[in-house]
This record gives C-alpha cells, sequence and structure tokens, in this order.
C-alpha cells in the first residue's frame, strides 16, 4: 500500500494514530469537524444491525469485493490490532469499521469528503474471535464485506 | 527401471502431490551402497536444514505417532504417521529410511542404528557434498530455530550456534526461537553471523518507528519499515537465486512479546507477492526460493496464493516430508517442502535452472546418521570447546529411564507425562498444564537422563512456573483455544505447535469439531468429572503474557528426576480422541 512506504516521515508528521488520525493527519478533517459528526447511538448499539443501521441509515448491506479489509489473521495484542479498509469503488462518503464480537460493536467512521481516497486505516480492540466488518456507503448505497480475525491467548508454539 | 534414481523421485514428488503413488518402487528404486552417495545433478544445488533446535551432538529423535490432518488437509502430506507414511512414499519397514522418517519400532532401530545429527558429522556431510558439487555451485539454508534448544544455547544467549553455524558456513537464515531472546541479542547475534538473515514479514511497529533504537543496524529499512533485510541475491552455479526470507509468522503470540516490543509479524502474503513481482523484475533472478519458518500446511496455502516463487523450503512444523509438494498457483508450480527437525536431516535440492527458468530438480531429504558419518574435527572441537564449561553440570546423572522419554506428537509424549507429573508432584497441585512445542529430544530405556536432556525439553527464556487457581472453564477454554491453534482448518489461523500437555487430567478430543466443542468430559484422574464453576489448583509454565512467580521449570523437573531415580509411565493423559478413526495420521 503506498501510504506504507512513507509511513514513518507521514507518522512523524502527524498525530499518533487514532481512530481519526489518518484523516487529521493527511489535512482532511480538523478535530472541530470530527466532533461535529460523533454519532452518539451509532458507537453506544450494543446489536450490530443496530450499530450499522445507526451508522449507515440502513442495516441492510451488499457484499462486495471491491472492498479489501487488511487485517491479521491471528492478533498480535487483541488491545490494538491494526485494520485498513479499502474500496476500490467511485464516490464513497462514509466508511463504518465495525468488530462483530465488541459489546458496542461500531469503532469508527470515517466521512470522507469529495476526492478522498477511499483508504483508511486504524486500530481497534477486540475482546474474542470473530469478523471485522467494513460498511462502506457509495452513491447512496451500502456495500460490506467482513474477516476473521482470530484472539488467542497464545503460547505453545512449536 | 530405466529411469534414473533421481527422476524417479522428482515424479515421486509429482505423484506424491497428486495422491498417485506407486506403492513399494520408491524403496526398489533408491537403495544406494552409501546412504550419502547423492549424484550430481543439474547446474546447481540447495542445501537447507531447519529447526535444528541448537542440537550440537548427536540425539535420538522419536517421530510423531500422531500428526493429524483435518479437513483438506487429512492423509496428504506431512499428515501422515508410521505405516500409512511408509506406504504413501513406498519405504521397507524397519530400513534405515523407515527408522529416520516414522516412530515405528522406534527402541529397536534406534538402537540398531544409532544417534541422529549432530553438527560435526552435519559438517562432514555439508563438506562433502560441497566437495562433489565444486566451488560456487551450493548454497546451504537454515530455516531457524537454530539458536535455542539447548542448555548451551540457553546459557550463552544463542551465541553458541550462531559460532557454529559460521563454522558450517550457513549462508542464508531466518528465525523464529532466535526471537526470543531480547531485541538488542537477537541484532548483536545476526551482526555476529557471517551469513544473512532475511524475514520479509517482520516490520518495526508504528510506535517504535518514532524513536527506533536500531536504526543503524544495516538490516533496518526505514523507507519500508521491514526490520530485517526481506531477500538476498546469490549467485550459485553461475544463476542469479533470490532467497526471500519468511520468519515465524506469530512469534509475538506463541512467544512473549515483551522480549522484542518494537517488531510486529504475520503471514504477509500481500507483501509476499509484491516482493516476488519486485524481485523478478528489478534482479532478473534465474530462481526465486523462499526460506521459510511458515510451517507446512501454511506454506502449502501460501504456495497456492503466491506466484512466481519456485521452491519453498520450509521448517517450524518439524515434519520430515522425503519429497516436496507440488502447488499449483496462478502463475505456474510451486515446490513446498519440509525439512524435519533437531538436526537430524539436511535437504539437497539439486536444480537445473537456466535463463531465468527451473526446469527439473531432484530432492533428498538424508537423514543425519552419527554412526554413518565420520564427526568433523574441528567442529568438533569447536563444540567441545562451547560445552566445556556447563559440560559436568550437563552430563549429571539425575534419573534411569525404564521406557522410551520422547515429545513430538499432538498429544500428551512420555517426557511431556514426566514433566507435568513433576510440576503436580513439587508443587503439590491437581492438575499440570505444559506446552506442545515440538522439540526435545528422546532417551531410550536404560539411559540415564541427564540434565542435558532436562534442557533438551525446557529450555526456554520464559521457563518460569506458576501454582494458582483456576476453575474448570479456565481450563477448558485454555485447552480449546491451543486446540485450535492445531486443528483449525485454515492453516492460516494455526500456530504449529502441538496440543497442551495435561496432567491429573483426562479429556476427550474431537479434532473436526469447532472452536468451542472439540473438548468434552473433562475429569480428574481418579475419574471425577471436572465441574466449569469449581475451582482446581494448577501448575504450570511458559506463560507468554507475563512472566510467572516461580522457579524455572528444569528445577523442578530435576528435584522430581532425583527424588525417583527410575522413570516410568503408569498413565499417559494423552485425550481420547473421536471422529479420527482410519485418519492416515494417526498411529495405530
Amino acid at each position: 500500500m503506498k501510504h506504507d512506504q512513507k509511513r514513518r516521515v507521514f507518522l512523524k508528521g502527524s498525530v499518533a494514530a487514532s481512530t481519526v488520525g489518518l484523516a487529521v493527519g493527511a489535512g482532511l478533517l480538523t478535530p472541530g469537524v470530527v466532533l461535529a459528526a460523533w454519532n452518539k447511538n451509532a458507537f453506544q448499539a450494543k446489536a450490530i444491525d443496530k450499530a450499522i443501521a445507526a451508522a449507515a441509515g440502513n442495516p441492510t448491506t451488499t457484499p462486495s469485493e471491491k472492498i479489501t479489509i487488511k487485517a491479521p489473521d491471528i492478533a498480535e495484542n487483541g488491545a490494538v490490532v491494526p485494520v485498513s479498509i479499502k474500496a476500490d469503488m467511485d464516490g464513497v462518503d462514509t466508511i463504518a469499521l465495525l468488530v462483530e464480537k465488541n459489546a458496542n460493536p461500531l469503532s469508527a467512521i470515517f466521512h470522507l469528503p469529495k476526492g478522498t481516497l477511499p483508504d483508511v486505516s486504524t486500530r481497534v480492540k477486540m475482546g474474542k474471535t470473530g469478523d471485522v466488518i467494513a460498511v462502506v456507503k457509495a452513491g447512496g448505497k451500502l456495500y460490506s464485506a467482513r474477516k476473521g480475525v482470530k484472539v488467542t491467548i497464545g503460547g505453545c508454539g512449536g | 527401471m530405466s529411469l534414473s534414481r533421481r527422476e524417479f523421485l522428482r515424479l515421486l514428488g509429482l505423484a506424491g502431490a497428486a495422491g498417485l503413488l506407486p506403492v513399494g518402487s520408491f524403496a526398489a528404486a533408491r537403495r544406494p551402497s552409501d546412504l550419502y552417495e547423492i549424484p550430481r545433478f543439474g547446474n546447481l544445488t540447495l542445501l537447507h536444514m531447519t529447526d535444528c533446535h541448537a542440537q550440537l551432538n548427536p540425539i535420538y529423535f522419536r517421530e510423531p505417532s500422531v500428526n493429524l490432518g483435518i479437513g483438506a488437509a487429512k492423509g496428504r502430506p506431512p499428515h501422515l504417521v508410521g505405516k500409512s507414511f511408509l506406504q504413501h512414499y513406498g519405504l521397507e519397514p524397519g530400513s534405515i529410511e523407515a527408522h529416520a522418517f516414522t516412530y515405528l519400532d522406534f527402541e529397536k532401530l534406534a538402537r540398531k542404528y544409532g544417534k541422529v545429527g549432530g553438527f560435526a558429522h552435519l559438517a562432514t556431510l555439508v563438506k562433502r557434498l560441497r566437495a562433489e558439487r565444486g566451488d560456487g555451485n551450493t548454497l546451504l539454508l537454515d530455516g531457524g530455530d537454530t539458536w535455542q534448544g539447548s542448555g548451551t544455547a540457553f546459557w550463552t544467549r544463542g551465541q553458541d550456534m550462531v559460532g557454529a553455524c559460521n563454522l558450517l558456513g550457513v549462508d542464508v537464515m531466518t528465525g523464529h526461537w532466535e526471537f526470543t531472546y531480547l531485541e538488542k541479542e537477537v541484532i548483536a547475534n545476526i551482526q555476529q553471523f557471517k551469513g544473512e538473515f532475511v524475514a520479509q514479514n517482520v516490520s518495526v511497529n508504528e510506535d517504535a518507528l518514532f524513536d527506533y533504537a536500531f536504526a543503524d543496524f544495516e538490516g533496518f529499512d526505514e523507507e519500508s519499515g521491514l526490520a530485517f533485510k526481506p531477500y538476498t541475491m546469490k549467485v550459485v552455479g553461475g544463476m542469479k537465486v533470490a532467497v526471500i526470507g519468511q520468519a515465524f509468522p506469530y512469534t509475538p503470540i506463541a512467544n512473549p512479546r515483551r522480549f522484542i516490543p518494537d517488531w510486529t509479524f504475520g503471514i504477509q502474503d500481500e507483501r509476499m507477492q509484491g516482493l516476488v513481482d519486485r524481485v523478478r523484475e528489478k534482479e532478473k533472478p534465474d530462481l526465486v526460493v523462499v526460506l521459510s519458518h511458515n510451517g507446512m500446511d501454511v506454506d502449502l496455502k501460501m504456495a497456492s496464493r503466491v506466484s512466481g516463487i519456485d521452491v519453498i523450503f520450509g521448517g517450524h512444523t518439524h515434519d520430515g516430508v522425503p519429497a516436496p509438494v507440488v502447488v499449483s498457483n496462478k502463475g505456474g508450480k510451486t515446490l513446498v517442502t519440509n525439512a524435519g527437525s533437531n538436526g537430524k536431516f539436511l535437504a539437497v535440492m539439486d536444480l537445473e535452472v537456466s535463463k531465468g527458468r527451473l526446469k527439473d530438480y531432484r530432492y533428498r531429504l538424508v537423514p543425519v546418521f552419527a554412526n554413518l558419518l565420520p564427526a568433523d574435527a574441528e567442529m568438533q572441537a569447536y563444540i567441545d570447546k562451547v560445552r566445556a564449561p556447563y559440560k559436568e553440570k550437563l552430563e549429571q546423572k539425575l534419573a534411569v529411564a525404564e521406557e522410551t522419554l520422547y515429545r513430538r506428537g499432538n498429544f500428551n509424549g512420555t517426557f511431556d507425562q514426566v514433566i507435568c507429573n513433576a510440576l503436580r508432584e513439587v508443587k503439590d497441585a491437581q492438575i499440570s498444564l505444559s506446552p506442545g512445542f515440538r522439540w526435545g529430544t528422546t532417551v531410550l530405556p536404560g539411559q540415564e537422563i541427564t540434565l542435558d536432556n532436562v534442557m533438551d525439553q525446557t529450555c526456554i527464556t520464559y521457563p518460569e512456573t506458576y501454582r494458582r487457581e483456576m476453575t474448570g472453564k479456565d481450563i477448558k477454554d485454555i485447552l480449546e483455544d491451543v486446540c485450535d491453534n492445531l486443528f483449525n482448518p485454515d492453516p492460516y489461523y494455526q500456530q504449529g505447535g502441538d496440543m497442551v500437555r495435561v496432567g491429573g487430567m483426562d479429556y476427550v478430543c474431537n479434532p473436526a469439531e469447532k472452536m468451542g466443542r472439540r473438548i468434552s468430559d473433562m475429569r480428574l484422574d481418579g475419574g471425577t468429572p471436572i465441574e466449569a464453576g469449581k475451582k482446581y489448583v494448577v501448575a504450570g509454565w511458559a506463560t507468554v503474557s507475563s512472566q510467572a512467580p516461580g522457579r524455572p521449570i528444569w528445577d523442578v523437573v530435576t528435584e522430581y528426576l532425583e527424588r525417583h531415580e527410575t522413570i516410568r509411565i503408569d498413565k499417559l493423559n494423552t485425550p481420547k480422541l473421536v471422529g479420527v478413526q482410519g485418519n492416515p495420521g494417526l498411529g495405530t
């Protein structure tokens, strides 16, 4: 991925990686804008469908192979699991990231101003093995993809 | 048969992949007068060793009687044991190869054929092959798990092995247990290593990049964030060979992250594809190989997803696989090998390469029998020197084995049972847990058990023991978690160790079930059911998440052995298996 190559340089020039780190660091959003976009109901929703509905306006999504989720197959540390979502589609307005098995599944919503490359990264906390789900809103439609991430107690390697 | 032996072996590899093996012809076609007479073929030779676990001296090593393949892996290499193994590869029962590759008649054949491995004997074999093939025509690859596994490796923090590998002339290596020393020790060891250390799947994590302690280390690349050189180019037999490294992807999960906080791993097969494509374009190599510590099932999956690799030389899962498995992918075919463990084997792949293409090859996984290969004097002198300060302590006799003591296999081995019994007795616990490592050497009946043997089974950099209360549910959760790391049908979710060993309890295991449903009917040794809500006193060692409070496991085992003098296993806490009857990975 392109932003990997200058990661160190990029990171040095941005705030520490947080949910909105990428967008803020790239100068696309100001913290005030982010706070204004805070969707309390969505982030506090307990059920996955409700969280998707509150975040994206509708619980029904169409699975899409144009969404790529990059996340480890087995998390090195469940407290900070790196996840990247890339959508190979036009007109992406938002990208929501949910963690299926968390008490509050919605972890992040990225609002992308027009012309922004739909490629976001963050880290999420995962209590147990389950899917991370990306919901992408593009051209008024909802698309989704999911990837399993295993959270293990570890040990006993050969 | 008009087919040459090596041509036959090549076809055997293909047939093995297709499950079409001609029974019996393997042994017939290769009855060498000398086990080590390996005719030259092609224009370059890649020698591969892996997972020697710091065994400088010859040892005994019993191959597993249980190595189950679940789902698509059922009955397919490397998940074959005993008779199924002999039949698949056409090996003659009782032959030296049958002994090298299987557990059958282990005690009798071990006495007949003697010890295996040992760096002085391996050095003789490597020198012979190099001389036969001529200067510049060979490359020696080491897949890692080299700096850990013996008392001397532990006490010298891996440095005895760096010296031994330099003397042996290892050209390229990658790692896994190498990363269980502290970061600064890893870096220092690599700097002392005269070959090259490669790993495309180890990055410096984003927090550490702000102020990285090893920014001056030559393997580190600030642009890519990779902690080590991802690949190296070598000229062998006049051909340009790219060797890409793949370290064990789950090191910070299977082993303590606290020793290596700056580094992050993972399989990274997309990065691998990008690297292969880039190397092919930029370096114009004649051959691209991966030196991998993924484990064989992960390598087989990776080979199906990544194209452009000619050969993956694999390790980690300690599978002695006599012929490469041929995997098809969208770019063509990739050969996948696995070369056993504990210094027992040297893989010899002769290749015919020209104009950027692998045309043909011959492969032999050669067992290193110490009685058949004289010790190399220079290497033996080195080994004697590094052992000298510890020799007396290591060779101290602690007890006598009354039966074969071994570890390798999916469930409790007899040496594991000794460790589990020691934990229960010395630490006064109802139940004990011991990690399912795949290293650890074997002791024959009548043999004295020495501290060398105990260290072979236990010497890790997080050896501290614990004694604590756990509920029945806690114990089940641990068993389920480890069982999924072993039997998850998707290899990318496996870690490559064996099942956690237990003492003082039994259970029923259904490997083909889903996570959370494989373990049932847990009972204490007396038959009392283990209740989910009830608390039990559990002793164990090798905690990954944080340092345990108790003394090192080898102290506990040593105390137990000295108390008992003779060691016999009255009860092996191996689970009752369900749903795997007839599985070729289960010995009969």
